[in-house]
């Protein structure tokens, strides 16, 4: 029951009930940082799906340990900070699996180890955790393992073993080492329907346009950011293969092959290390495209997106530079 | 108070809820027993108080606790002054609150209404500040003809308040009677009334010139009235009123046009009052009414944790008490329960840039945002547009990280305020 006291009585009154003060916004748009994890891995799935239906349970146990391991790492770094624990939020489980996803089916159990414990330790903990990593986790652990053992990222040679129904040699090795003409051995509809070598879930194109789209219309990634790599390397690619048809290969080619896809929507998006102005987020992604097709085509390597994905993430800070004067600003 | 929406493509945005054709009729509270006042007080001078428990108290009123200053509030009730007591505000500011137990026989104080036949800007700013809507008065008195043109708000600036908006529509004899008598005793000439939605319609005569704006928070913010229909952008810093332009609710010009054509000043105010279950009423009842009687002429409880917010959900602050009063700037009282009430976390800004692309002043919310975190206030003003902002709160509103934005942002313009203060007062 209402008491009727005095304002300076009521403040001394014990027993009262507690109302909670604070100040607005009262309204919440009701989104969270778990809800963008958990939305991406979903739309992971049918990408991944397709790499098991490939690759078999090898490649599911791969997925399984990258995860884990993931979450483990997390978990050991929050206990050892002594923070609070952010297992729950779905963004370890989320780089596991993007990880697991670029990686072929039989990559060893310790490079999934050392490359989770990259992806959660250095790549994201040792920044301060969550949106501080100025790179993408996944990227910078790829490209180091690409680095030191360069021999866990030979497609052809890591899915020897395996009898596929496709052509078992990997897309991009094809056109660096034998020229443009391999490249006809791939049909469009073959690489969109995930018939070619690479990592588990990183070939199945529909798939994962479908998964991309889905991000960009619930605003979990930005259009912006995507489309603009896509166009970068379809029409650096278009202008390589205008010069010499008989070096480089087809810009639709270079759409569906390699980590492509995956890049410009699971990669390149990645919130802490990508711009939030309009502009920035144009030239971050055509940036992106751009040195991808340069790496592939006359750089050293043969797929270039994870290289692209991390020089975009270096020069992300210095293009949110370029930003909206606000409102009433007085220079 | 969550406000979801299934696609992200674009920003989402909060529209202001128009009222029906039919307006709704005002309930009107009964007369409390006891009402609170909130006398503004100066924690510097320690002067003696005018007024002391046990004083009888007309309605209408003047009480003007310290007589050296300007400050006063006026009496919605007739009755005894049954304590005096400090109260610390938000942002610490100071005042008095004065509890009057009210009799049952209503008596007018008429030291106002002998002076009505010649009003003036120094009569209306002598009685009428108080008023509910809380007129601008002595801001207008004191700008020596500065303010070249007043803005009627006919809508409220937060979303589901239709205070405002109620009162523009229904109350058009008065709103006019307010605006002639503002345009005879100061020297402004241009009055702008704002509306949304299709309300133009049965302004031909009331005075003013009717603008309509866009039925989407946070249009009705001053800074966007200025922008949008004014076409002037505040400099970072300055105020609307350093441009000439001075803001009245409908319900201040109201109170105006109906003090000085009764002589009695409006003791009753206005305001929306939205239930737990999301029922809006517009309501009248006398200033100074606790927010309790309130919640109990509705037989609505209130229990440990709920929230009770004073002003709109975008914009106001939550009290911690029923006894708060219903105050002259009062426009309405949201009643939260505590399962709907949006939380604040600690986590981390993950960079999403939702922010930067909602905020309609163009700031780098995200890279501010990292300032205040550390308390760097003075870089976050010099390097990221800290006084840019227009304090609309749709950076908080949409933060996936639910990181208190918005109240980082009020804490570092107070607390720069308060250092600069000393150092004015040591130059």
């Amino acid at each position: 029951m209402l008491e009727k006291t005095d304002v300076l009585e009521q403040h001394t009154t014990l027993g009262q009930k507690k109302l909670i003060v604070s100040h607005a916004p009262f309204y919440h748009s009701g989104h969270r940082v778990t809800e963008r994890s958990y939305h991406t891995i979903l739309a992971s799935l049918p990408a991944l799906l397709m790499g098991f239906y490939h690759y078999g349970m090898p490649a599911f146990g791969v997925v399984c340990l990258s995860i884990a391991a993931a979450l483990f790492w997390e978990l050991l770094i929050n206990l050892i900070t002594r923070r609070s624990i952010t297992i729950g939020d779905g963004n370890a489980a989320l780089l596991g699996l993007v990880f697991a996803m670029l990686i072929p089916a039989t990559m060893p159990w310790w490079a999934v180890i050392t490359g989770t414990f990259i992806v959660i330790v250095i790549g994201k903990q040792i920044f301060g955790g969550i949106g501080s990593n100025a790179f993408h986790p996944v990227a910078l652990a790829v490209a180091i393992l690409m680095l030191s053992w360069k021999f866990l990222f030979d497609f052809d040679a890591a899915l020897l073993n395996y009898d596929l129904e496709f052509a078992t040699i990997y897309p991009l090795t094809a056109v660096k080492y034998f020229g443009a003409a391999s490249a006809d051995n791939f049909s469009l509809i073959d690489l969109l329907l995930g018939r070619q070598l690479g990592g588990i879930g990183s070939t199945f194109g529909l798939g994962l346009l479908i998964g991309g789209i889905y991000l960009m219309l619930r605003g979990f990634i930005r259009w912006e950011i995507s489309l603009t790599f896509l166009a970068g390397v379809y029409l650096t690619a278009f202008v390589f293969n205008l010069f010499d048809p008989a070096r480089f290969a087809p810009p639709a080619f270079h759409l569906l092959t390699g980590y492509t896809l995956i890049g410009a929507f699971f990669l390149a998006t990645e919130d802490s290390s990508s711009p939030v102005n309009f502009v920035p987020m144009l030239i971050y992604g055509a940036a992106g495209g751009i040195m991808t097709v340069l790496i592939r085509n006359i750089g050293a390597w043969v797929d270039g997106v994870i290289l692209a994905v991390l020089v975009i993430n270096l020069i992300s800070p210095l293009l949110d530079k370029i930003m909206p004067r606000a409102l009433g600003k007085v220079m | 108070m969550i406000k979801k929406s299934f696609w992200g493509l674009s920003t989402p945005q909060i529209n202001y809820e128009m009222l029906p054709v039919h307006l709704p009729q005002t309930e009107k509270i009964p007369t409390p027993e006891r009402i609170t006042l909130f006398h503004p007080k100066n924690e510097a001078l320690n002067q003696p108080l005018a007024w002391g428990i046990g004083d009888p108290v007309k309605t209408g009123q003047k009480l003007s606790l310290y007589p050296d200053q300007n400050d006063y509030v006026i009496s919605p009730v007739t009755g005894k002054i049954s304590s005096l007591s400090p109260y610390t505000g938000d942002f610490a500011k100071n005042y008095m609150a004065i509890t009057i137990r009210s009799d049952d026989n209503e008596i007018f104080d008429d030291t106002f209404q002998k002076q009505i036949q010649s009003p003036t800007l120094e009569l209306m700013s002598d009685y009428l500040k108080g008023a509910p809507g809380n007129p601008p008065l002595s801001l207008l008195a004191d700008s020596n003809g500065q303010i070249k043109t007043i803005v009627i708000r006919g809508l409220d600036p937060d979303p589901m308040v239709a205070t405002s908006q109620y009162i523009a529509q229904s109350r058009m004899k008065e709103l006019e009677n307010g605006i002639r008598i503002l345009k005879e005793v100061s020297a402004v000439q241009d009055i702008i009334l704002i509306t949304a939605g299709e309300s133009v319609q049965g302004y031909g005569h009331i005075g003013a010139r009717v603008k309509n704006v866009k039925a989407v928070y946070p249009a009705a913010l001053p800074h966007m009235i200025m922008k949008d229909v004014l076409g002037q952008v505040v400099p970072a810093g300055k105020t609307c009123e350093d441009l000439g332009v001075c803001f009245f609710t409908a319900e201040a010009v109201i109170s105006i046009g109906s003090a000085f054509a009764s002589g009695q000043i409006a003791t009753s105010k206005i305001l929306t009052f939205i239930q737990k279950n999301g029922t809006r009423k517009i309501l009248e009842a006398r200033i100074g009414t606790p927010i309790g009687d309130i919640l109990r002429a509705y037989g609505e409880t209130v229990n440990e944790f709920d929230r009770i917010i004073f002003g709109g959900p975008m914009t106001g602050s939550a009290v911690y008490a029923l006894e708060h009063p219903v105050q002259p700037d009062t426009d309405s009282i949201i009643v939260v329960d505590r399962d709907k009430a949006a939380y604040v976390s600690d986590y981390p800004c993950i960079n999403c840039g939702e922010c930067v692309r909602i905020c309609p002043a163009k700031i780098q919310v995200h890279m501010l945002v990292r300032y205040l975190e550390a308390n760097l206030y003075e870089n976050a003003a010099d390097n990221y547009d800290l006084y840019s902002c227009i304090e609309c709160g749709l950076c908080s509103y949409v933060c996936i990280s639910k990181i208190p934005i918005f109240q980082y942002i009020k804490l570092a313009k107070y607390e720069l305020e308060r250092t600069k203060t000393p150092e004015a007062a040591d130059a």
